[in-house]
């Protein structure tokens, strides 16, 4: 195996070179794992809202199922997607199994419990702050959701930032699902399993920097909205 | 004199009408029981005075009266009528702490004005007369959050005068305040009282309740231990819990 | 006001990072395509990105390998998710066409199983061409041996040829006989990081980057030959089985010009499958 060095003189030749291939690879990893956090975020967001805003029966229970759901190992979600969209399975006619359809369903199933777990906690914490004087001010149910919702939002973005991080990342649902097939269900993190078992370490190795380079980048960006937001006291 | 003499005619309106009473209020937490049996009548237009000391259960009584929390045992009637959030619409409340939402100094003012029903250019003018009432027209584009504390209470008693409440609860709204802010904060409250808003005030300053207050209730232990006209109670206290408070000791029971 | 906001808020967001678009090409392209289930050897060997270009030139199809374990291809075409199936398990292939998953079963090419191993040798097998004896030597000597251990085509056939050799590595496993459970570069990776020997098909040695100091230690025995089939899945069963396309695929396969695009693919000049369509 070569050193370090080597690695990501690879990895930087392989972003300069402007490699239709990767290029279509990286952009397909976003799309996928961009998309899947936000529509985890359509459904997490308002769950988690209504579970850290308000008392209800069997609530403790519903958090304890979030909180594990959070653990969901991608191998199972992915098995499980794929049952339910494999041509015998029940939702086989939609036609959706192999494609970044199918991907993206598995992604938002993994982080939609992350999302509505720790906006739940977000706005558990917030609700503490508000509650007496939106009952003050007779705040109905719907208005002190969206409100939270909207108060928090320099949070959540952190919220986000978690379920963006463990979609990019991972690999056992969308190999699954997505079949891992050239041009079409391609993404970063199949093509670093291509690549090891192809035994080219060195270009998994500078695939998986190409792949921190962007969260970092997606990191940096929402730090900074978020630290614009602190000076406001937003935060 | 003349002002005790208003205080007094005055007093005796408490006969008519009361806007707020509580019957047999009880409230427990933890097994103790915090709130013992309290009863009161609150007229309109009058400022009552509750003082009392720390853990006496005053702040509880407040939100009990306020329906914020539900009493153990006994009620709270509105005009007569049980209290529900129709009738907390009619009411407010200032707390020690402002809450201040996320949002600038005039989208919190929107928020209350949405809450209570107000929508487009009927809300813009509320918004902006608010503001202008409140002489708040240099920060309303500011975050509320970043205001010095004496500026977010004037904004928090602003916010709790839209829709003009029938009754303005205030938890020690000047506690931590500066003497100015103090001032500023008074000044609002008395155009309230001006304005006909019936007043509940929590507070620990004499100066401020003989400023404010018509009427004083006086607790302890959960109970009322004295009531009666402001300057009555604060001159001629009648209870050892009201005298020990007063003159600045600490009264427990049973102690000669 | 706020509620404005925030619905505002999520649809600019959408809508900035181009999401709302169409995921899958253009709609006319979107339908000509068949997905074949296959095996990691013919994908990771670059067999397929050497051929399916020629064929799609040829007839605008779009061929979408899922290149899996042969076991887990063969599981996946009898749930009826592909149009054709590329593997190379022929008993387990006559049985998926018995049963009615596959229409009929035609040969389609041949590359051969080889034992790699370390260049200590501990078991001394270099150079050998007996398979079975070279096998027992390796259970004799206890010397580590990396098993696929993932049910495919080459466990399979790795399978047989312990029976062949009178050598019951069940007794052996954890111990000497390691079963990595994945497909089959990552056995190689994890073999030649313990210095096991390993048996590998030859068409993923020869492309295979990462093989260090190891050396082809046994090869040669017509016992090793693994043949390559290929199947229409069944659309009887399975309605939703591109019947024309996929033929057309497995026509062109068998075809003169498919088979020579098989023959022509070879990586440092050596030829890695040989075409025997009958």
């Amino acid at each position: 195996m070569e050193s370090f060095s080597a690695i990501l003189i690879e990895a930087i030749g392989l972003i300069l070179s402007w490699d239709p291939d990767v290029i279509e690879i990286i952009m397909l990893s976003l799309r996928v794992t961009l998309t899947a956090v936000a529509a985890a975020c359509l459904i997490g967001l308002p769950l988690g809202a209504i579970v850290g805003a308000f008392r209800f029966p069997m609530r403790t229970g519903v958090i304890v199922a979030m909180n594990t759901l959070m653990g969901l190992p991608p191998v199972v979600v992915g098995l499980l997607v794929y049952l339910m969209l494999s041509a015998s399975g029940p939702m086989g006619v939609l036609g959706l199994l192999y494609t970044p359809t199918a991907m993206i369903i598995a992604q938002t199933i993994l982080v939609t419990p992350i999302v509505a777990a720790l906006t739940r906690q977000v706005i558990e914490d917030l609700n503490g702050e508000y509650a007496e004087q939106f009952a003050s001010l007779g705040v109905g149910p719907l208005d002190r959701v969206l409100a939270l919702l909207w108060d928090a939002r320099y949070s959540l973005l952190t919220v986000a930032l978690a379920g963006f991080g463990r979609a990019v990342a991972e690999v056992g649902a969308v190999i699954i699902v997505g079949g891992n097939i050239n041009h079409v269900t391609r993404v970063m993190t199949t093509t670093i399993a291509l690549e090891t078992s192809k035994g080219n370490l060195e270009l998994a190795l500078a695939l998986g920097l190409i792949l921190l380079v962007i969260a970092v980048i997606v990191n940096g960006l929402l730090m900074a909205i978020r630290g614009t937001a602190a000076r406001a006291a937003y935060v | 004199m003349s002002e005790a003499l208003t205080n007094i005619s005055a007093h005796s309106a408490v006969t008519s009408a009361p806007l707020l009473s509580a019957r047999g209020l009880c409230f427990d937490a933890g097994g103790q029981r915090l709130i013992d049996g309290i009863d009161l009548d609150i007229a309109p237009g009058r400022c009552t005075v509750i003082m009392g000391a720390n853990g006496s259960g005053k702040s509880l009584l407040l939100r009990l009266l306020h329906g914020l929390i539900e009493p153990t045992d006994g009620a709270v009637s509105w005009c007569g009528q049980p209290l529900d959030r129709a009738a907390r619409r009619e009411q407010a409340m200032v707390f020690q702490r402002p809450v201040m939402l996320r949002r600038s100094v005039a989208a919190n003012l929107r928020f209350a004005l949405s809450v209570r029903g107000v929508r487009g250019a009927k809300r813009k003018a509320q918004e902006e007369e608010t503001i202008a009432r409140a002489r708040m027209d240099a920060l309303k584009d500011k975050p509320a959050r970043v205001l010095s504390g004496g500026e977010q209470q004037r904004l928090a008693m602003a916010r709790a005068m839209i829709g003009a409440p029938r009754m303005l609860f205030l938890d020690e709204p000047t506690a931590s305040l500066d003497p100015a802010s103090i001032l500023a904060i008074e000044q609002l409250i008395q155009e309230a009282r001006d304005n006909g808003t019936t007043i509940v005030l929590v507070t620990h300053d004499p100066g401020q309740a003989r400023r404010l207050g018509d009427d004083l209730f006086f607790l302890h232990g959960g109970r009322i231990a004295e009531t009666g006209p402001i300057m009555q109670v604060l001159e001629k206290p009648t209870s050892k819990a009201a005298q020990a408070w007063l003159s600045g000791r600490l009264f427990v029971p049973n102690t000669p | 006001m706020f509620r404005r906001n925030f619905l505002g808020f999520a649809t600019a967001g959408l809508l900035a990072l181009g999401l709302t678009g169409p995921l899958t090409g253009s709609a006319a392209a979107q339908d000509n395509f068949i997905i074949v289930q296959s095996t990691t050897s013919t994908q990771n060997s670059g067999l397929f990105d050497h051929i399916l270009p020629i064929f799609q030139d040829k007839t605008g199809i779009d061929v979408r390998v899922v290149a899996v374990g042969t076991g887990q291809a063969i599981k996946n075409a009898a749930n009826g998710d592909g149009d054709v199936l590329f593997v190379h398990a022929k008993p387990a292939e006559e049985k998926f066409v018995a049963s009615g998953d596959g229409v009929s079963r035609a040969d389609v090419m041949y590359n051969d199983f080889v034992i790699v191993g370390p260049p200590s040798d501990p078991a001394g097998v270099a150079g050998m061409s007996d398979v079975a004896a070279a096998m027992a030597k390796i259970a004799e000597t206890e010397s580590a041996f990396a098993s696929r251990g993932d049910d495919s085509g080459t466990h399979k056939a790795e399978q047989r040829l312990w029976t062949d050799a009178g050598v019951d590595v069940a007794v052996a496993s954890g111990g000497w006989y390691r079963e990595t459970g994945s497909g089959m570069g990552a056995t190689l990776n994890t073999g030649t990081g313990m210095s096991a020997y390993i048996m590998t098909d030859r068409a993923t040695w020869i492309s295979f980057g990462n093989k260090g100091d190891y050396q082809i230690a046994v090869e040669g025995d017509a016992k090793m030959f693994n043949q390559y089939g290929i199947i229409l899945v069944n659309p009887e069963k399975h309605p939703n089985v591109k019947v024309e396309q996929g033929q057309q695929f497995i026509d062109w396969v068998l075809s003169k010009e498919g088979q020579a695009a098989i023959a022509d693919y070879k990586i440092d000049g050596q030829q890695l499958f040989f075409p025997n369509a009958s």
